[in-house]
């Protein structure tokens, strides 16, 4: 067992977890953050992507003991009141049909569009098919997903 | 803007879903849970000499394993099959045993023969590894080719040569006759490659047995929750049909998958009772290879002859077809009536036979995949027709438009009489949305840059919402195949629709609650749907076969009749106005020619308050109907694929993907193309990426996403969709199903587009970049050749 601190959707959060224990599972668990899914065990899907210290990452593939005073933002804490422009557009072009693997998809949509923002680049369609190589969907087909992201992008 | 019928409106559901408030069957959590791990076999065939649990019962915190024998002695029944199908000779099929924990025999890598009830998840399956099974290892038959052969190991003692039935539809005689009779025959041989259908939700159960109440109450990914009561209680004695709540919350995609009641529901049900503890098992993806039913797995030859005219005189199919290791619920229906009677496609056909037989092999059980049957008969259908038309040297499309069906109801010669469409439309549609007329062009500027392009086509079929129940039940399934639903009326006016149908990401929510705004000009904020809970919906057959439009809405459509009939008795009483005067639109009740109205709400309170209602009516307003329809819903469609290969590489992109699809009347536009859009990509996944891959020892050998090939967003492209509405008359409001034609529909269009960049006819799904390569170098055309 270790002792662990971190920030998680802006609040202070700790917990003695076994060494093993991956931040997917605290978050699910722990702490019952249970918008984070798992939807395959070879880190794949992208089902439980959140957001440390501000980039995208696989949550099923982080060892939540590794993690000592970071920031944790989980799609629980993605909006700040009013929905996110991402989690809107996800609405607005039907980006999601079952939803399990939307969490995820919209965490790495966002994380998406901020480096694409910060370094000057152009979120072409293309790059997004590309950026999304590490998130599954077996509902939509991707096309409303990859809409739904471009929209966002115009309105972040 | 409108919230009725044919408009697009956003989805209801979606902000649980986006907020990550979404509440699926792992998370739900009880006080004092306790986790399920099953110790399974890691060989394909096998005999259990012997179950040593000792070092696992030893473990702190493991509360009991339990194994097969158990659960027999407690009378926990045998898993079924669904439908029986007879075979050509009269004889039943030979159905063998499955226990949810096997007991003498195991049958495939992953049979479960012990399960593990431990305090927390991760110890159950460190002691499920301690379990120690004794297995003498069989001979193995790990493909349909293997077992069907002389000798081949015995899996199923009551199936002699491991056939389940041989199975025929059609006239040989006539089509015989017919092939005899045509100037050219087109003869293939054609795999359907085997699948996984893959959910993005793993499989779940969460079972609860309260002591108190002798009650249990079930939360499970199941696509249809009373099917699975029905079954949990009627054949396998794991609980009486009124102590058993099932529910199926949010449940993320089923795909056919979450139909069947596997062996980890039954054997949570009864080792929480057993334990007396809230038993939760949830698979990881792993597991989820190696016990989720698989899909497809044909191996088809067949005869299509044609006379001078390019007219089809005679087909002739003969199918084999993978059950797997046992009989899944519905496994039996889909190489059979899911499949055959899908044979004369969109065209105009007198004489067609199909022979079918069915075989074990020591394999995941395989069962229904979206489309079920119908991608099958699909994609020999149109692999058929482009081949046959590359052979007379016609045009694919004209020659589909010779053939075609142009009056309706059409009787076909296997079983089906097809209800609506208008295949020249479709076809026009789509080509002229895919510029067909552009085409060689546009396979001169490609091949100027080395790239091979290539044109297919698919124009199809399907039979959705399978029905009626009295001719299902004559052809052997062992189901009703109606829906129900219940409208309340609340006294503030407020609806909730109670239905049998299941959402998995189809968006009833959304969908079901634009009919009743349709109706009543409600918003559509006021209507609430309720489902997947066998406490507060009464019966439903669930969703599968793309049938909560036309059978699950249709149920809504004539319950909200006698809503309406109700509400006109009330408002004619009160309003002393004649009944056929009464008018509601716009949320008003009102008197025709007058200024007289009521609000909906008023009707409402009305109903409730029952101060002044007419003679002799009953108070209140609630409603509910069973909708089993005439005939089956025949959606059809018309997709163009176009691809460039690389000759170099073998990879092929898809570079458009035009659909023309006519599902009857559209509740929803943008939910409709979201269906096609998935499916289609399930379908580009079939031809393209995946298949499931056994070695001969049964041993699965892709069995992650590492290995197994899921659809990724660069794999496809964006689609053009489009629609065509030519209304279904069998049932109210006219529509035909929408899940599932994406998925029929597609991979031969794929193929054919393949083939025709690379010019042979000899390739097979799925057409990786090896197989293509492969196939341009066995003799097809290269650029560098031309």
């Amino acid at each position: 067992m270790t002792s662990i601190n971190m920030n998680v959707n802006g609040k202070a959060v700790s917990g003695d977890v076994p060494d093993e224990t991956l931040l997917s599972e605290f978050l699910r668990e722990h702490l019952r953050l249970t918008g984070t899914h798992i939807g395959c065990d070879t880190s794949q899907c992208g089902a439980c992507v959140v957001h440390i210290d501000g980039k995208a990452v696989k949550s099923c593939s982080t060892l939540a003991v590794s993690l000592e005073g970071a920031e944790v933002t989980t799609i629980e804490g993605l909006a700040n009141g009013d929905l996110h422009p991402m989690q809107v557009a996800f609405n607005d072009n039907h980006g999601l049909q079952c939803g399990f693997c939307t969490p995820g998809m919209i965490m790495s949509g966002v994380d998406m569009v901020k480096r694409y923002k910060a370094e000057g680049k152009d979120l072409t369609s293309d790059a997004i098919r590309a950026e999304l190589e590490g998130n599954i969907c077996r509902c939509t087909g991707y096309h409303n997903i990859v809409k739904s992201i471009e929209d966002a992008a115009a309105k972040m | 803007m409108s919230s009725g019928i044919g408009a697009s409106v956003k989805r209801k559901e979606d902000k649980r879903f986006t907020t990550g408030k979404g509440k699926y069957t792992d998370d739900v959590r009880n006080d004092n849970q306790a986790y399920a791990a099953f110790v399974r076999s890691p060989h394909a065939h096998a005999r259990v000499k012997g179950i040593d649990t000792s070092a696992a019962m030893a473990m702190d915190g493991v509360i009991d394993v339990l194994n097969g024998q158990q659960l027999t002695g407690d009378g926990i029944g045998n898993i079924i099959c669904g439908w029986a199908i007879t075979s050509k000779d009269g004889s039943p099929m030979n159905m063998g045993a499955w226990s949810a924990l096997a007991t003498e025999k195991v049958r495939y890598v992953g049979d479960a023969v012990a399960v593990v009830i431990a305090e927390t998840q991760a110890l159950a399956r460190i002691a499920a590894e301690a379990v120690d099974v004794d297995y003498e290892e069989l001979p193995v038959a790990a493909s349909v080719l293997t077992s069907m052969k002389d000798g081949a190991p015995q899996i199923h003692e009551n199936a002699p040569g491991n056939q389940i039935y041989d199975w025929e539809l059609g006239d040989e005689a006539a089509a015989d006759a017919g092939l005899a009779s045509a100037t050219h025959i087109t003869s293939l041989d054609l795999t359907n490659n085997r699948l996984s259908p893959n959910p993005m939700e793993p499989r779940s159960a969460v079972a609860k047995y309260d002591d108190a109440e002798d009650h249990y109450t079930l939360y499970t990914t199941s696509q249809n929750p009373h099917v699975a009561r029905l079954v949990l209680s009627a054949f396998y004695n794991v609980a009486p049909e009124h102590k058993l709540r099932v529910i199926a919350p949010d449940v993320g995609g089923g795909f056919g998958a979450k139909i069947y009641i596997y062996p980890e529901e039954i054997t949570c049900l009864w080792a929480s009772m057993k334990t007396n503890r809230s038993v939760k098992w949830t698979s990881d993806r792993s597991e989820a290879f190696i016990t989720d039913a698989h899909g497809r797995d044909h191996v088809t030859s067949a005869k299509m002859g044609f006379d001078d005219a390019g007219k089809i005189v005679g087909f002739k199919v003969d199918t084999i077809a993978n059950i797997g290791a046992y009989m899944s619920l519905f496994s039996s229906s889909v190489p059979t009536y899911l499949y055959a009677p899908l044979l004369s496609g969109q065209y105009n056909i007198q004489n067609i036979h199909c022979n079918v037989r069915t075989y074990y092999t020591n394999t995941v059980p395989v069962d229904a995949y979206r489309g079920a049957g119908r991608p099958e008969a699909t994609y020999l259908v149109e692999r058929m027709m482009e081949t046959a038309a590359r052979e007379m040297g016609m045009d694919p499309a004209e020659l589909r438009r010779r053939n075609f069906i142009q009056e309706f109801p059409h009787q076909t010669p296997v079983l089906m009489q097809y209800d609506a469409g208008d295949f020249p439309k479709i076809l026009e549609m789509a080509q002229e949305t895919a510029d067909v007329a552009g085409f060689p062009a546009r396979r001169a500027e490609a091949e100027a840059r080395g790239k091979l392009r290539g044109i297919g086509y698919s124009t199809f079929i399907e039979a959705c919402g399978l029905a009626p129940s009295k001719a299902a039940g004559s052809l052997g399934a062992g189901v009703g195949l109606w829906e129900s639903a219940e409208v309340r009326v609340n006294p503030v006016g407020s609806i909730e629709i109670l239905t049998g149908s299941h959402s998995h990401g189809q968006g009833h929510e959304t969908t079901f609650a634009q009919v009743v705004a349709d109706r009543f000009g409600v918003p559509i904020e006021n209507v609430q749907i309720v489902h997947g809970d066998t406490d507060k919906v009464q019966f439903g057959m669930g969703t599968y076969g793309s049938r909560s439009g036309p059978v699950g809405m249709s149920a809504v459509a004539k319950a909200l009749d006698k809503v309406e009939a109700k509400v006109r008795k009330i408002a004619a009483h009160a309003l002393e106005a004649s009944e056929d005067d009464i008018v509601i639109e716009g949320g008003e009740v009102k008197v025709a020619g007058t200024d007289k109205s009521m609000a909906w709400h008023e009707v409402g309170l009305a109903a409730y308050i029952a101060h002044n209602l007419p003679e002799g009516m009953e108070p209140g307003l609630k409603e509910s109907a069973f909708f089993d329809p005439v005939n089956f819903s025949f959606p059809s469609g018309a997709f163009i694929c176009e691809v460039e290969v690389d000759p170099d590489t073998g990879t092929t992109e898809i570079v458009q993907f035009t659909s023309a699809d006519d599902f009857g009347t559209i509740i929803n536009p943008m939910i409709v193309e979201g269906q096609v859009h998935g499916g289609v990509t399930q379908g580009i996944g079939q031809a393209l990426l995946e298949q499931v891959v056994y070695d001969e020892d049964g041993q699965l050998l892709n069995g992650s996403y590492m290995d197994y090939t899921m659809p990724r967003a660069a794999d496809v492209p964006s689609f053009h969709v489009q629609h065509h509405e030519t209304p279904s008359p069998n049932n109210p409001l006219g529509v035909k199903g929408c899940g599932e034609a994406g998925a029929i529909g597609s991979p031969p269009a794929v193929i054919n587009a393949i083939t025709d960049a690379i010019g042979t006819n000899d390739l097979a799904m799925p057409a990786t970049p090896q197989a293509v390569w492969r196939a341009i170098q066995a003799g097809a055309k290269s650029v560098a050749a031309e």
